[in-house]
């Protein structure tokens, strides 16, 4: 016997699927910003090459992408905002924070068994502990975000901003290194919601999930 | 304690009917979400410009500089640096700076709207308080420079060629002698105490790259309002055109 269980709130999935494209709106914004000074590399090739920025018709809209840039950052920073306080007023965040140091052991745990390297999974409640961690890492550097971007966006007005996080330069570079965070996230996001399947992913939507009658 | 993770659990057939229902309304309530989301980008993108802008981000973006010149201060000042911190600026931008430096020389016009405006020489500026200041130059395009500037305050500049008893207009405009380039300024910015007419780098007299014989140095705003080769100064209550702002770029540009 199958029941249905309601996995995920009306409110989360909602604060979820608005960041999606939000988020990808500042990405791509940002990405229109980061064309005109595109200094990062490894190895001394360059992080974004200009084939790309061609490819994707960034040159040149420099002005257009701060334009969006800083209308969109409202919504994106009112929409964590609603989400974090949601989470701690509901009592949510009991389940989507690591509770003790062992989480980290846990995570690695679930890393090796997803890998095919372990057997077993550690006990978990509704997010394991990988999850707990991605979760919780998710909001850190989206705070990080905001408040790197405050400081790249008024140095002068805020320098002590800038200079919590190592001066002007410093922090623009940590602004575009969460950036790339975020693509990680998305991309092993995305491949573990293909993994565990369309019933979990159903539930993201509808919030119900089907469960065996005893879970 | 509430259950925030209810449960439903029937018979397989109606359990079944339950969970496509809510499938549907899911999907359907979702494919909805995200029309509407297309369409408001597109209205936020596409709607009629307002100087330069779509009209909805224009609305947000006076919003924005409104919320950074209430909180502009006096007080809070771009960091300065020691000598050691002293980078090689680069120059970017070549607007405005064709003609021969000793032509444009003696061409700094001071224009307080009554209508006759005031001739001044480089040694006008030069005659007032000295300040020196090494500050980070910020480009819009996201590199940043320590540079090293001396130069006359222009709130210094301000109280001793402002005709006295005159209300202190909203705006500054400031252009290169051809008016090849221009900006405009708010008020506030303008009499930032960093706010500087420079007429020196690196203990030098200005290049012509770096904008020969005098220049503004306003470390409150990004690099494309520091204008170079100043050849008329204006204040005024009516909002002066702006280079880059006639791009599309945001006017205020405040740091």
């Amino acid at each position: 016997m199958q029941k249905l269980k309601l996995k995920h709130l009306l409110a989360i999935r909602w604060f979820h699927w608005i960041n999606f494209p939000l988020l990808f709106v500042m990405i791509w914004s940002g990405l229109l910003i980061y064309w005109a000074y595109p200094v990062y590399t490894i190895a001394s090739i360059p992080f974004v090459p200009q084939w790309l920025f061609t490819f994707l018709g960034v040159p040149q809209r420099l002005g257009e992408g701060m334009a969006l840039h800083f209308f969109f950052m409202w919504f994106f920073l009112i929409n964590g905002l609603l989400y974090v306080a949601y989470t701690l007023i509901s009592g949510e965040w009991r389940l989507l924070v690591p509770r003790s140091f062992s989480a980290f052991r846990d995570a690695w745990d679930v890393a090796l068994y997803d890998l095919h390297l372990k057997k077993v999974l550690p006990p978990q409640s509704k997010y394991n502990a990988a999850q707990q961690i991605s979760y919780t890492a998710i909001i850190v550097m989206g705070a990080g975000s905001i408040l790197t971007g405050l400081a790249i966006y008024k140095p002068a007005q805020l320098s002590w901003l800038a200079a919590l996080f190592g001066g002007y330069a410093t922090a623009r570079f940590i602004h575009f290194g969460l950036t790339i965070g975020y693509l990680v996230f998305f991309v092993v996001h995305v491949g573990q919601v293909i993994l565990a399947g369309w019933n979990n992913f159903r539930s993201m939507v509808i919030g119900y999930e089907l469960v065996k009658e005893n879970d | 304690m509430i259950n925030r993770h209810p449960e439903i659990a029937l018979p397989e057939a109606e359990l079944r009917r339950v969970l496509s229902a809510k499938t549907r309304r899911g999907f359907l309530t979702g494919g909805l979400a995200a029309l509407a989301a297309f369409g408001g980008y597109e209205f936020v993108t596409s709607s009629a410009k307002d100087r330069y802008v779509p009209w909805p981000q224009r609305k947000v973006l006076d919003f924005n500089a409104k919320l950074a010149h209430g909180y502009l201060s006096d007080d809070h000042l771009m960091p300065t640096f020691p000598a050691s911190a002293i980078g090689n600026l680069k120059p970017n931008g070549a607007y405005g700076l064709d003609e021969d430096v000793s032509e444009t020389d003696k061409n700094l016009q001071l224009d307080a709207g009554t209508g006759q405006p005031l001739p001044l020489h480089l040694s006008d500026v030069q005659a007032l308080p000295k300040v020196e200041m090494i500050t980070n130059f910020c480009c819009i395009e996201g590199w940043n420079n320590v540079a090293h500037w001396g130069g006359a305050r222009f709130s210094d500049f301000t109280r001793k060629y402002f005709p006295p008893g005159r209300a202190l207009p909203q705006y500054v405009f400031m252009s290169t002698p051809d008016e090849e380039y221009f900006v405009s300024l708010d008020m506030k910015s303008a009499m930032h105490p960093q706010t500087l007419l420079a007429y020196e780098q690196n203990g030098k007299p200005l290049l012509p790259e770096h904008g020969a014989p005098l220049r503004l140095v306003i470390p409150v705003k990004y690099g494309i309002k520091n204008i170079k080769r100043i050849g008329l100064i204006r204040y005024t209550d009516t909002k002066p055109a702006d280079y880059w702002a006639n791009f599309g770029y945001d006017w205020f540009a405040g740091l």
